[in-house]
């Protein structure tokens, strides 16, 4: 019995949230001898055999081997030619569970393996447990978190999207992986795969990536300034842009303000936008509706500045100011500014 | 939802909405946007089609109001539709429907409830058309679609051929007010119901719970532009101010000179 955990990775390595579904599948409490195997497609097995570093990192997250997957014509990311890569790696072992990080492309990987093997798929997931009846007991996110479901999974295969927003990175003990930096001259051990293609499945390939102009993402962003229907209106966003800067982060807005045209809907935090984890969200002139929480479930520490004192936000945030926005950002700014040590 | 915070049935079965209105989640109605968009850019019309109960019918004739010209209701009977099921009765009505033949299929890319993040990708199996998911840009050309989604700081574009599925998301365009006019249309329209068959799902809904949550209050620094200091003081303490620009008190001369402005 094994499980596989779909890793992706960008320029900087294997991505943050797929190291978290790693540590996820591999807290997995399962029947002893059970391990996860990471998986890698495509170019993005590129190299990976002879990255000591990455071994050791993706061991330290859980993984108890590597498993590069190649095909003819497969050059990029194609989600069903992925799909099908998990399909067949599945069937060519016993493996009982699949996992992915719920990213766009985890989701979309996954939804195309249930779909082509008519299998369930339990998404955004936060635990997994199996029950004695060979079914999985999962908790799931609804409403991007703002309620929890407890739901049965019964199938074969249990495929797995994890909310890794909603998960903290945990570092798999030393010693319970033979693997494991436990033993640091023992290389994760890596096996190839190829998958076996039609046409179709790669149909649907992406054809570029091009790089969007600067700018502090907001989605890693350690600080947001967060404005809301309190800023008034687009002429209101400067003071917070020069805030943000200021503090070397972010302006994330809420719905109403993208859905009033008044900044664009890449700024939009919540649930049909961006989801947050900073150190500090300063949430301005937001409400705090359940949508737009719902993005905001990462951050460390929220301060809410706003005139009305009972807004829902006051009961989410860490610390408050009853104050008019126009007032009390261009006094902020030049108190930062003015700062002594 | 009752100020702010989601309340649940008595059996915890499900969300409580007595107190609640109902509207087309965000994401599903950029898609009809868009649908309305691309009608008015190459011509064809936009059938609107939704799996529901009968009620369901008011946000048909929402959708109608935006520009769409024909709507369908999935009608059920008030049990809960999982993904593979909602996929299943949306591919055999797309067959029975017919004409017109549908050459694109838009979907929002999650449920605002259930989050399934699967009902476009199902659909496109089982119909063996080609489909992309999360997409923020979509444009047409001739029988081909560009389609493209963010990946961090990265857009990431896809190409497909017509017929396709594309579930797309909020922010792939501004949806309109209705017209007058337009609502006027929508509330004579004549929507087609459909009734498909529910079938089980494997995955099975034991329960639903709110998370516990941070249950804090915040701690009020002050009113009004006399709570700066404190303010100020609560970022130094969470570690997130900048350098001070300024050295502090009298020293020799040049010796602030390292720190960044």
């Amino acid at each position: 019995m094994s499980m596989l955990c779909l890793l992706e990775r960008d320029g900087a390595g294997v991505t943050p949230a797929s190291l978290r579904a790693l540590s996820f599948a591999a807290s997995v409490p399962a029947t002893v001898g059970d391990e996860v195997t990471a998986v890698l497609v495509g170019p993005s097995a590129d190299g990976a055999a002879a990255d000591a570093a990455l071994g050791a990192e993706l061991a330290a997250a859980g993984a108890a081997a590597l498993c590069l997957v190649s095909a003819d014509g497969l050059t990029g990311y194609a989600p069903v030619a992925w799909a099908r890569a998990l399909e067949q790696l599945a069937a060519s072992g016993d493996v009982t569970v699949v996992v992915a990080a719920a990213t766009d492309r985890g989701s979309e990987v996954l939804a195309h393996l249930g779909a082509i093997t008519g299998l369930p798929v339990a998404a955004n997931c936060l635990s997994a447990v199996p029950t004695t009846t060979g079914c999985w007991q999962v908790v799931r996110q609804r409403w991007a978190g703002s309620v929890l479901e407890d739901a049965l999974l019964e199938a074969p295969l249990a495929l797995l999207t994890v909310a890794t927003d909603a998960i903290a990175a945990e570092p798999w003990p030393a010693d319970a992986n033979p693997a494991g930096p436990g033993r640091a001259d023992a290389a994760l051990p890596v096996r190839r795969f190829t998958v076996q293609l039609d046409d179709a499945d790669l149909v649907i390939s992406a054809v570029e990536s091009a790089a969007e102009a600067g700018g502090t993402s907001l989605a890693t962003a350690r600080v947001v300034v967060g404005g809301g229907r309190g800023v008034g209106g687009p002429d209101g966003f400067a003071p917070l842009e020069e805030l943000a800067s200021l503090l070397g982060g972010a302006v994330g807005v809420s719905r109403v303000v993208t859905s009033q045209g008044w900044r664009p809907h890449r700024q939009q935090v919540g649930q049909t936008g961006t989801k947050i984890s900073p150190e500090l969200y300063l949430a301005c002139g937001i409400s705090g509706a359940i949508q737009h929480m719902a993005g905001c479930l990462g951050a460390r520490h929220i301060v809410a500045i706003n005139t009305d004192p009972d807004a829902p936000i006051m009961s989410r945030a860490d610390y408050a100011v009853i104050a008019d926005l126009a007032e009390i950002i261009p006094a902020l700014v030049a108190a930062i500014r003015d700062r002594r040590d | 939802m009752v100020g702010g915070r989601v309340v649940l049935t008595a059996d915890g079965q499900d969300v409580d909405t007595r107190m609640s209105g109902f509207t087309v989640s965000p994401h599903e109605e950029c898609a009809v946007e868009e649908a309305v968009r691309l009608t008015e850019q190459a011509g064809g019309t936009v059938t609107v089609l939704t799996l529901g109960p009968p009620e369901a019918t008011e946000q048909l004739r929402d959708m109608l109001a935006l520009g769409a010209h024909r709507g369908v209701l999935l009608e059920t009977d008030g049990r809960e539709w999982g993904p593979v099921a909602t996929a299943a009765a949306i591919a055999q009505a797309i067959g029975d429907l017919q004409a017109p033949s549908f050459p694109l299929i838009l979907v929002g890319n999650e449920a605002a409830d259930t989050g399934g993040y699967q009902v476009g990708p199902r659909v496109a199996h089982t119909l063996g058309r080609p489909c992309v998911t999360g997409i923020k840009r979509l444009e047409l050309s001739g029988a081909a679609l560009r389609a493209a989604r963010e990946r961090g700081a990265v857009h990431e574009v896809f190409e497909l051929p017509l017929p396709a599925v594309v579930s797309v998301k909020e922010g792939i365009n501004l949806p309109r007010y209705p017209s007058l006019p337009g609502r006027l249309r929508a509330k004579r329209a004549e929507i087609t119901v459909l009734r498909p068959r529910w079938q089980p799902d494997g995955l099975r809904r034991t329960g639903l719970r709110v998370p516990a949550g941070p249950s804090r209050q915040a701690q009020v620094l002050g009113r009004g532009v006399d709570a700066v200091p404190d303010l100020v003081r609560v970022l130094g303490e969470l570690g997130v101010l900048p350098a001070a620009a300024r050295p502090a008190a009298v020293g020799p001369a040049g010796a602030g000179a390292g720190a960044p402005a």
